[in-house]
Formats: structure tokens, C-alpha cells, sequence
């Protein structure tokens, strides 16, 4: 039976629905900036990587890059949004020290995608998260205020690399789904490759919309926006705390502000931004240094024709093909990369080993090494032919787990492994035979004991057999034996 | 009256440019008189017409994806009236 | 050598390809005028160093492929050039001395030119009559006390006074062709996009266009060619090929159709403005030209679109200017918002603080749609009464300029009598238009008057051609008696 939806700020009279809606800032994968052609390289020493145009000297003008353009489209097409073949760049104008300009620019009221939506899979059943837009804006550069206490520091690394932006419709409704959706929204980019998701680096943060109102309330509240989250957690944690301020000030008989927030990581809550000022009069206008961008529909069909099979529908098809279930089908085809060593393994080799091995035993292994699948020590190859070896008797399970860690230290292939450290099973019955007798002649007291009722003596007797044969003895063939010869 | 002087006050606010009593008398002025005269527009009837959104008949030309801008920390930093070996310096944004 | 104060750059060029006159000679020359040009107020930078020994380098070479061999050339401080500073008029770039070169420059340089210094201008090019520049006012040389014009009000007096033998501009309202109207020189603002605005500081971006100013409508040609061109740098830069303005000038007038806009006719316009335009009707005329009345019907709408737009695009290209990155920055203010608002309040002139002010309101919240946007639709507009006119005639005439040069302080305090200036003007630059003003005329006092001629986008030819043949049958003369030396 499934689970119920029920995320609600719970207080003595109120039941409190959260509205969330989400704008997600993804760094677009290309090598240069949107508008300038220095490098977008994370990690470099500061102000390397400016040109004059990101640092707005006088008559510098932006050309814009179309592998920019090409990743948005791609982006919106994995949203299964419309795409704009007329979008129009704007100017956001306000001061602040890591926007050179003065001016951001961005998409205002024509953005490159339209409309499009992402379905989450949910404890309690598929959720459907609308997209309202994408569109492409420039980064801004960095401000360090920790260096000095009197002054900051500004590079402007950062500023002019590309974005994307994703505004989501407020359908958002828990932590949970937060959460569920910015991994879809990552693995969505990493499989078409538009942005690598990589949030300890910032190339995927978002800013945070929260309301609240009564269970059964149709009328949106007052929103909040918490800015610049930029790990998952922190955007459960910011959600709960505001939700909870909101419900708490609501209840008080006080009036929500709408206004910006940070969230305080520490003491995990939200705090107002104090720019108060007529703040944030954009005075949005087209920007004159360029003209519209316009698309074509042959351009859009191409992109389109290029794309990788979606998360989406490789879940649907793993699920339907390979019999997984939908958790193993998510691990599954949580990255390209996953889904391609999973595909490649099940070539030659039995399915269900394949899931059990990829899942548990790589993956440990991959975690604990801190590596990419790219990057296995194990290859899928390699893999396929030591399931096979599994599969066919050569070698049990357990051995196979010894076998799989020679493997991971060597890179070597399992047969070389099992041949030079004379790991093959033990499946001759003769020989079996004689392990069994043996080990039922030193044991001829629990052999009563086990005759008498002491069922769970037979362990100890399987336990035994293995150890004379270092492990090696077939098991099945074991039980045979075994049990043929209790019998006597 | 098309702007008063609090106007005026924020205008100059947002557009980060201080202005003491006697200037913010004279640009008030001016600043009426400049659109009193910008006035006239609004004898016109252009519910019709689409904006102009661009003087030339074309789309935007795109360039490819490569790096050949950047490492030029000092010239980028050469002009700055308060820097130092690395970084623009500035006064901290009062919070 | 002060003939060559009285000759044309084409001219000077044939000397030195002749090799009567070396780059060096050249270089004295100018600089010996220059130096005694120092009333003119005309020049904000010079670098005399550098340009005689740009110069000796030419003489050594002796390349003469290009344009312009070795010929020294003086142009707007609103053009950055590398490693000489550039100021735009303004304290706020006082000092700033850019790494770079603005494409157009380049151009002149790849030509074979090489830098006399730069000029003085209205600060930011917001003017017209170039009272606004922190480097002080320039003078008229026709007359001490007499405006030259603005925004590139040094480039004109540096031109006419012969303290450089040709030189650029920019045209955002006017700023070419009212100047070159008030001293007696040619200048022609090209169709928008047709020369490249990398490296130039910008203004009003959709409005921008640099554009020569010369002696005659054959240098006209020639520096038109030297700095136009496709740069991808530019966006907004027209791809096309290159002409040879220079190479295919010809006297043009016979079949042309001339059209003669109604509303070009304002209320209380100048008898001697009336005249002026009369007689360049009349040479048309004469010369076989098919004169067109024409409508243009929503040309008084012009200056208030201006005046709407040029701002809005002013104040955001203007927040830059924020003392951070280069140029002016205030010693006063505590944190960061205060350094912004001191730097720019000492940092901007009144004019310049004007205009960010107006520009940043009409795209305000809850203003936006009244005066931004509505400008906008205006702007379309004024183009399609342009369109529709070049389906009738090849070229349109109006005069340059409703009055002649006016003393210096006379419309200091009254924005809009400064504004009305450019109301012949500046509906060419809604419509991104190529257009070009002669001398054609004096008034009263003896000072300088001119014609304008409008064409279709991408046209300059059929203009120049046109002006070619019409600067001959006025034959205006202007000798200066260089007062100011």
C-alpha cells in the first residue's frame, strides 16, 4: 500500500499546507562565458579568468555563445517544455560590487523556454511539477567579505558564466519533494550534459519560494524568498524553519513581509536581507548591444534528434524489460554513465545478479573510493564474466566476493584471478564426498545431537565442510551430500 | 506635476548618485521640465503599433564555444583606484 | 607650410605618396598648430612623442598601401586608444588609460594613420554644444565665445581650425552633424551598424555611430571607407562587404528624386534657415534633381522619443562608473552604497547627472509602459514615415541645424532650448540612418550653415554622391584668421 502525503506544519488548531516554488540556477556546461570568451574553469586564482567585457571596461559590447543556446534548448526539451524560437535578452540593472555592469543580463518577459513539466516518483505516487520557464542569464562574480574587516574583496572569476535558469510553478508541496526534484532536475542535466549538477562547486543552487495556508485554503499566502541555497539539505532544513516562522507570525495575528531571506546554516534559520532601499527596481529594458535571438525550428528538431533516451523513459523501460522494481530502476538510471556500465553487464550476464552486484558491491566500493562508475576499478566487462563464473558454478557467491575485491586492488579480469589463487569451486562430488564424511567423522557427538532435534547443527556442519575446503566446496552439491548422508 | 522632489530623492537613490539640498532643487527643475516636454508623447495613439525592438533587420549572430579571453589579471586590475595584488577592494556593504 | 591648413586630406595624401611631404613634416605641422590652438580648448589629450615617432617610423617604412599613409589624426576622446588616455569628457575617466583600441581607431591606424592626440567633447557625448565637457568649453573658431557644437564639439574645431587634417566623431542625436553645421565642415553619420562600437564609450547603445568629419565630401569618402566595416565583436555590426566609398564618389544629381519634408518646416524657424534650404532646393534643381514633397508625419515626436530613449540607455550604460574597477573614485563615504552615490555625484556633471536621473525613471516601476515603452512604439514610428518616403525618393533634404553657432553660456541653463538644437537630427538616429551635413550657406554674422541629406539604410554612397555633386555648385568658402594664435 502506498504512503499518504502528509507533510503538514502541524499546530494546536491548524493544519498548514507549504507552497514551495523553486528557481534554479544551473551552470551551463560550456567551456567559455555566455557573453565573453574567457574560461568558466572553476578553482582558478582570482581574476584570471576576466576579460574586459566580464569586467565592463568602457566599449566593451557581449557576443553571445551558442553552445549556451544549444544547452537551454536541450534543457527544455528534457523539461518536455516549449521552446521560444523568438526570446529577447534584458537588462536587470542594480549596483552591488560583483556586477561589474551594473546590470545583469538575463531574460525578462521573452525567455528561450517556455512551459514544460517533471514528474517525480513519490512514496505516495507520481507527482507532476510544473516548469513555468528556462531562461539564460550571466553569473555574477564574488564577493569575499572575510578576508578584511573593512573592506571586501571582489573577483570577478565568476561573472558572465552562463546559467540557466529554471523557474518551477509553486507546486511544490515538502521538503521531500524538494529535494526528489532538484535530483530530477540534476539528472535530467547530467544526461543531456547542459549543466553537471555539481553543488559543493556551485554550478547547481537554487532560490527558495515558501508560503503557507490552512489545509483547504485555495488562496495563495505571502511568500518568502530564501536566496542562494546551494545543497539539498540546507534547502530541507531552510523550507521547515520558514514554514514554521510563517505559521508561527500568521497564528500570532502578524502579517507576513514579503521579502528575501538568507538561510543561517548554523543556526538553521531564516534572516531578512536588510537591503531595503527601493530595492530591486530592475527597470528591466532590452538590451541595445544585442538584437533578438532568434531560432530555428530545424535547430531545435536536430537537438532533439541528438537526445539521450531520458531518465524517464529508460525507468519505464528497465522496469518493463529487465523486471526491475522502480527503486532498483531508479539507482539504476540515476546517471547515463549508471545505466550505460548496467546495460553493458547484462549483454552477456543474468540480470538479477547484475542489479544486486552494481547496486551493493560496486557501489560500495565506488562510495568508498569516492569515484564516478566512468572511473570503476571493475570493469562492466570484467563484471559480466565474473557473474558468469557465478552463474555457470565455477565459483560461489562468497568466493565471488573475494574474487571481486582481487579484482577492484588488480583491475585484473576474474578467470586470471581464480586461476592464480586456485579460487574455482569445488563441484567434484567424490571429493565432496570425502570432505563430508571426514567432517561427520569428527563429529559423530553432534551428529546425535543433531538427530535428536538440534536442527541447528546442520549450520555448523556446513560451516565445517567450507572451512576444509577453504571455502571452495559448492555449496548445492554440499547440501546434497550432506543431507544424503545424515540421512544414514 | 510629473515629478516631485521624494521622487526625485528616489530616482537618485537608485541610480546611486547623492545629491545635497540645493542640487536635488535644481535637478528637480529640470527634471520637470524634461518631461513636461516628453509630455507630448501621450498625444499619440500607439495601442496598435509594436515596439521597436531592433534597428537593424537581423537576428543574433552566436560565436562557438572556445576560450581565447582571460589571463590578463593585471591589465583587468591595472586601472582599479583600490586593489591589490589579486582582488578590486571596496568598503563593506553596511549590514 | 600653411598651405596645408588650406588643403583637403585627399590632398595632403597625394603629397606624401608623391613624397613631396614626409609623415613628419605632417606630424610638426599639425603639432605646431596645435600648440598654438591652445585658446580652442579643442584637444583634451596630445601625445607628441608618440606621434613623431609613429611618424618617423612611417617615413622609414614607407608603406603607402593604405588610406591614409602616415597621416596624423586627432579623434574624439570618446574612442578608447590604447595606452593614451581616455576620458570621455568626464572627471569620472579622468585618468583612465585603457589597454585597448577601439576597432575604429584600429582601422585608421591599419590604414597607415597614426594618433595626434584626443579631442575634447561634451561629457559622455551628452550635449550640443560641447559646454558640458569637465575639460572645460570648446571654442568656435569662426568666432571667440561661439559654440562649435556638441557632443564632438573638439573634433570640429580641431578639424576647421586645421589642428588635425581630418578626424572622427560620434552621432547619437547629432553629435557629427551639428558640430561639422556650426564650423563649416562635412560630417556624416553612418547607417547604424555599419561601423563597429567596440571600444567606444558608450552612450545610447541602439544610437551610437561613429562617423567621419573632414574638410570635403571627398575625405568624407575616403575616412568612410577607412572605418567602416563588419567586427564580430560588435553585435550589432552589420555583415557585409566593405565599399569603396572613396573609389566610386561621383558627382550624382540628374533623375535623383529629393524629397523635401513638410514637417522639417517648423514654427518660427530662422528666414536665413528657410533660405538656406531654399537654395539647396534650387541647386538640386538646377541640376536635374526631381524635387518630392514628402511627409514625414511624426518627425516633432522625435526629440521627445529621443529624449526618452538615449537617457533610459544612458543610465544603465553609465552605472559602470562606479569607482571600482577604473577611473574616478570619492574619498568620502563609509561602505559601499555611499562610495557609489559620492563617486558619482563628484564624479558625473550636471547634464550627464540629468540624464542618468530622467533615464533611470522612465524605466522605473509603474513608469515603464508611459514613457519607455510607449517611446519605443514612437520610434517605430518615425522608421516606417522613413520607410514609406524612400519608396517615393532616393534621398531626403532638410537643414542641418534650426539656428547657427550660439555664444557660449547663452542656453547653458535651459536643457530644452539645448535640446531643440538637435531637431533635425536626431529622427535620423531613431530610424538608424545614414545621413550627411554640408556647408551650404552663412548667416548674417558670417557663420557657417549646413544642409542635410537622409538616405535609406546602407545608402552612404548615393548621399555622398549626391553632397559631392552639391558642394561643388555651392562652392562654400570659409578662411579663418586664426584669432586664436
Amino acid at each position: 500500500m502506498k504512503d499518504k502525503f502528509d507533510y503538514f506544519i502541524k499546530t494546536e488548531n491548524n493544519k498548514w499546507e507549504v507552497i514551495i516554488g523553486l528557481e534554479v540556477h544551473a551552470q551551463v556546461t560550456s567551456k567559455s562565458k555566455l557573453f565573453s570568451s574567457s574560461s568558466t574553469k572553476f578553482g582558478e586564482k582570482p581574476n584570471t579568468q576576466v576579460s574586459l567585457v566580464d569586467s565592463a571596461f568602457p566599449g566593451m559590447l557581449p557576443v553571445i555563445n551558442k553552445f549556451c543556446i544549444e544547452q537551454a534548448v536541450k534543457t527544455g526539451l528534457g523539461l518536455n517544455a516549449k521552446i521560444n524560437l523568438r526570446s529577447i535578452f534584458d537588462r536587470k540593472n542594480y549596483f552591488y560590487a560583483d556586477l561589474p555592469a551594473g546590470y545583469q543580463i538575463s531574460q525578462y518577459k521573452n525567455p528561450i523556454v517556455g512551459e514544460g513539466s517533471v514528474t517525480l516518483d513519490m512514496p505516495y505516487g507520481t507527482k507532476k511539477v510544473g516548469i513555468e520557464r528556462l531562461h539564460l542569464e550571466q553569473d555574477a562574480g564574488k564577493s569575499i567579505h572575510d578576508l578584511s574587516p573593512d573592506n571586501t574583496f571582489v573577483d570577478l572569476n565568476r561573472s558572465g558564466v552562463a546559467l540557466m535558469e529554471i523557474v518551477s510553478k509553486p507546486d511544490l508541496r515538502s521538503p521531500d519533494e524538494v529535494n526528489s526534484y532538484v535530483k530530477k532536475l540534476r539528472t535530467i542535466m547530467r544526461y543531456l550534459g547542459t549543466c553537471d549538477g555539481n553543488m559543493q562547486e556551485g554550478s547547481l543552487r537554487a532560490d527558495v519560494n515558501v508560503s503557507v495556508r490552512k489545509q483547504g485554503e485555495k488562496k495563495f499566502g505571502t511568500r518568502c524568498e530564501i536566496k542562494n541555497v546551494n545543497s539539498i539539505k540546507f534547502m530541507e532544513m531552510a523550507i521547515e524553519s520558514e514554514a514554521k516562522r510563517q505559521v508561527e507570525l500568521i497564528e500570532s495575528g502578524k502579517k507576513i513581509e514579503q521579502e528575501t531571506r538568507l538561510f543561517d546554516t548554523k543556526k538553521n534559520e531564516t534572516r531578512s536581507m536588510r537591503s531595503k532601499e527601493e530595492a530591486h527596481d530592475y527597470r528591466y529594458f532590452p538590451d541595445p548591444d544585442l538584437l533578438p535571438l532568434v531560432i530555428k525550428q530545424s535547430f531545435v528538431d536536430n537537438l532533439k534528434n541528438e537526445l539521450p533516451e531520458l531518465p524517464d523513459k529508460k525507468k519505464e523501460r528497465f522496469i518493463n524489460k529487465f523486471k526491475l522494481t522502480p527503486y532498483e530502476a531508479n539507482v539504476l538510471i540515476s546517471e547515463n554513465n549508471i545505466s550505460e556500465y548496467f546495460e553493458e553487464v547484462i549483454k552477456t550476464a543474468d540480470i538479477k545478479l547484475a542489479k544486486n552486484w552494481i547496486i551493493v558491491e560496486l557501489f560500495a566500493v565506488l562510495n568508498d573510493k569516492n569515484l564516478d562508475i566512468k572511473d570503476s576499478p571493475v570493469s562492466s566487462k570484467n563484471l559480466a564474466n565474473l557473474l558468469n563464473l557465478i552463474s555457470s558454478g565455477e565459483i560461489s557467491g562468497k568466493i565471488a566476493k573475494k574474487v571481486f575485491e582481487l579484482m577492484v586492488q588488480s583491475g585484473d579480469e576474474p578467470s586470471k584471478i581464480i586461476k592464480d589463487k586456485g579460487l574455482q569451486q569445488q563441484s567434484d562430488p567424490k571429493e565432496l564426498e570425502k570432505i563430508v564424511k571426514n567432517v561427520l567423522e569428527k563429529n559423530l557427538d553432534k551428529i546425535t545431537q543433531y538427530k535428536a532435534g538440534k536442527e541447528k547443527l546442520y549450520g555448523f556442519f556446513v560451516g565445517e565442510v567450507m572451512k576444509a575446503s577453504s571455502g571452495k566446496a559448492n555449496p548445492k552439491l554440499v547440501n546434497d551430500i550432506l543431507k544424503k548422508e545424515l540421512k544414514k | 506635476m510629473p515629478i516631485d522632489k521624494n521622487q526625485v530623492k528616489k530616482v537618485a537613490k537608485l541610480s546611486r548618485i547623492s545629491l545635497d539640498d540645493s542640487k536635488l532643487e535644481s535637478l528637480s527643475k529640470d527634471l520637470v521640465s524634461i518631461l513636461n516636454f516628453v509630455e507630448q508623447l501621450n498625444k499619440l495613439d500607439t495601442n496598435e503599433i509594436k515596439p521597436l525592438t531592433s534597428i537593424i533587420d537581423k537576428s543574433l549572430d552566436t560565436r562557438d564555444d572556445t576560450v581565447s579571453d582571460g589571463q590578463i589579471k593585471d591589465q583587468i586590475l591595472k586601472n582599479s583606484p583600490e586593489k591589490n595584488e589579486d582582488f578590486f577592494i571596496v568598503p563593506k556593504v553596511v549590514d | 607650410m600653411n598651405d596645408l591648413n588650406d588643403i583637403s586630406l585627399s590632398e595632403i595624401i597625394k603629397l606624401v605618396k608623391s613624397k613631396k611631404i614626409s609623415s613628419l613634416d605632417l606630424a610638426n605641422h599639425f603639432i605646431n598648430n596645435i600648440k598654438k590652438g591652445k585658446k580652442l580648448n579643442s584637444f583634451i589629450t596630445t601625445c607628441f612623442d608618440q606621434t613623431i615617432k609613429d611618424s618617423k617610423n612611417f617615413d622609414k617604412k614607407q608603406n603607402f598601401d593604405g588610406l591614409l599613409p602616415g597621416i596624423p589624426i586627432a579623434v574624439k576622446d570618446l574612442f578608447c586608444t590604447k595606452n593614451i588616455k581616455t576620458t570621455a569628457g568626464s572627471k569620472i575617466l579622468e585618468n583612465f588609460v585603457p589597454t585597448y583600441e577601439s576597432t575604429v581607431t584600429n582601422n585608421l591606424w591599419k590604414e597607415g594613420a597614426i594618433l595626434l592626440g584626443k579631442l575634447n567633447c561634451d561629457e559622455f557625448a551628452m550635449g550640443s554644444s560641447n559646454e558640458t565637457s569637465f575639460f572645460g568649453n570648446v571654442i568656435n573658431p569662426l568666432e571667440n565665445n561661439f559654440v562649435p557644437g556638441g557632443s564632438s564639439g573638439g573634433s570640429a574645431t580641431a578639424l576647421a581650425a586645421s589642428l588635425t587634417p581630418a578626424t572622427i566623431g560620434t552621432d547619437t542625436g547629432g553629435s557629427i552633424r551639428q558640430p561639422a553645421s556650426f564650423t563649416g565642415t562635412v560630417g556624416l553619420k553612418p547607417t547604424y551598424g555599419l561601423c563597429s562600437r567596440w571600444g567606444i564609450v558608450a552612450f545610447a547603445s541602439s544610437l551610437d555611430q561613429a562617423g567621419p568629419m573632414t574638410k570635403n565630401v571627398e575625405d568624407c569618402a575616403l575616412m568612410l571607407e577607412a572605418i567602416s566595416g563588419y567586427d564580430k565583436k560588435d553585435s550589432t555590426s552589420i555583415n557585409r562587404k566593405k565599399e569603396n566609398y572613396s573609389k566610386n564618389l561621383k558627382r550624382t544629381i540628374k533623375g535623383i528624386k529629393i524629397g523635401i519634408p513638410k514637417e522639417y518646416r517648423v514654427d518660427n524657424m530662422p528666414k536665413e534657415i528657410e533660405q538656406l534650404w531654399k537654395n539647396g532646393i534650387d541647386i538640386l534643381k538646377k541640376s536635374g534633381a526631381k524635387i518630392i514633397d514628402i511627409s514625414l508625419p511624426h518627425t516633432k515626436y522625435a526629440l521627445p522619443t529621443y529624449y526618452i530613449v538615449a537617457p533610459a540607455e544612458a543610465s544603465s550604460n553609465l552605472a559602470r562608473y562606479d569607482g571600482i574597477k577604473y577611473g574616478y573614485r570619492s574619498k568620502k563615504g563609509n561602505n559601499l552604497i555611499e562610495m557609489y552615490e559620492h563617486t558619482r555625484a563628484e564624479g558625473f556633471g550636471d547634464e550627464v547627472k540629468r540624464r542618468v536621473l530622467i533615464g533611470t525613471y522612465v524605466l522605473s516601476s509603474g513608469y515603464y509602459d508611459a514613457y519607455y515603452l510607449k517611446a519605443q512604439k514612437v520610434r517605430k514610428l518615425i522608421k516606417v514615415d522613413f520607410d514609406n518616403s524612400f519608396k517615393e525618393v532616393d534621398a531626403i533634404l532638410t537643414p542641418s541645424t534650426p539656428s547657427s553657432a550660439f555664444k557660449i553660456g547663452e542656453k547653458a541653463n535651459d536643457p530644452i532650448s539645448m535640446y531643440l538644437n538637435d531637431i533635425f537630427t536626431v529622427p535620423v538616429n531613431l530610424a538608424g540612418l545614414p545621413a550627411i551635413s554640408i556647408p551650404a550657406g552663412k548667416d548674417h554674422k558670417g557663420h557657417p550653415l549646413g544642409l542635410q541629406l537622409i538616405s535609406k539604410e546602407l545608402e552612404e554612397q548615393k548621399i555622398l554622391n549626391i553632397a559631392f555633386a552639391m558642394e561643388k555648385e555651392i562652392d562654400f568658402k570659409q578662411s579663418l584668421n586664426r584669432w586664436w594664435e
